[in-house]
């Protein structure tokens, strides 16, 4: 009798709650699997995202100084150009 | 309280000093350039603030004109993008980019009382001190 019912209750317990339990879990590991992914894909973006923040102001910093490098060239000309020009300046 | 005044002083001196120097200066440099005289009413117009010299190296209004100043203006305007263009082709440049670096020497060449406009698009009044040039003018 005892170990029918032991042999029964551990094929009752194993089989159902074996499934429930194991899908359950396997369904909880894969969301956490594909959590810590998304999570890790979504710092590994942010990280992307920050390295190229400073991208943006380097290549506009970039554009200012050939701006002002052009302009500093220009400007013993445009004096010129003032002086020679002194009626419409 | 007369000690606080006299130490306010002291410290004012040295600055008003700077600007009377720099203002001299500028003088001194634009003294030689009026090879061509303005006309007297554009002169005028300059003197009385009717008109003002903008960061893009072109003459603004500082208050509404009325239609005689704004077609003097806009006439030395255009001569000046003639000769602005001219230049910038001998040069390489864009006419914009000869424009603004006009524009810095225009406004560095302001005197006390003339019209300027700032960085910023507000009007001024040039005083002793340097002007408020845009960061991409040379220190002048």
């Amino acid at each position: 009798m005892m170990p029918r019912e032991l042999t029964n209750r551990a094929l009752a317990a194993t089989s159902l709650p074996m499934q429930i339990t194991q899908t359950g879990k396997r369904g909880l590991a894969g969301r956490r699997v594909t959590l810590g992914l998304l999570v890790g894909g979504a710092l590994a973006l942010s990280a992307c995202v920050s390295v190229n923040a400073p991208d943006k102001p380097i290549v506009i910093e970039l554009n200012i100084n050939i701006k002002q490098e052009v302009i500093y060239k220009l400007a013993a000309d445009a004096g010129n150009t003032i002086e020679e020009n002194g009626d419409i300046f | 309280m007369f000690k606080d005044l006299r130490n306010q002083a002291l410290k004012h001196r040295p600055m008003a000093l700077v600007g009377a120097g720099a203002a001299l200066a500028l003088l001194a440099l634009s003294a030689p350039a009026s090879a061509q005289q303005r006309d007297p009413a554009y002169a005028a117009a300059r003197a009385a603030g009717q008109v003002g010299e903008m960061p893009n190296g072109y003459l603004g209004f500082p208050t509404p004109p009325s239609a005689d100043v704004r077609r003097m203006a806009e006439d030395i305007n255009i001569k000046r993008k003639a000769v602005y263009a001219q230049r910038a082709q001998a040069n390489g440049s864009t006419i914009e980019e000869y424009a603004i670096t006009a524009g810095c020497q225009a406004i560095a060449r302001t005197v006390p009382g003339e019209k300027y406009q700032a960085p910023d698009g507000s009007w001024r009044t040039r005083g002793a001190e340097k002007p408020v040039l845009g960061s991409l003018c040379p220190d002048l």
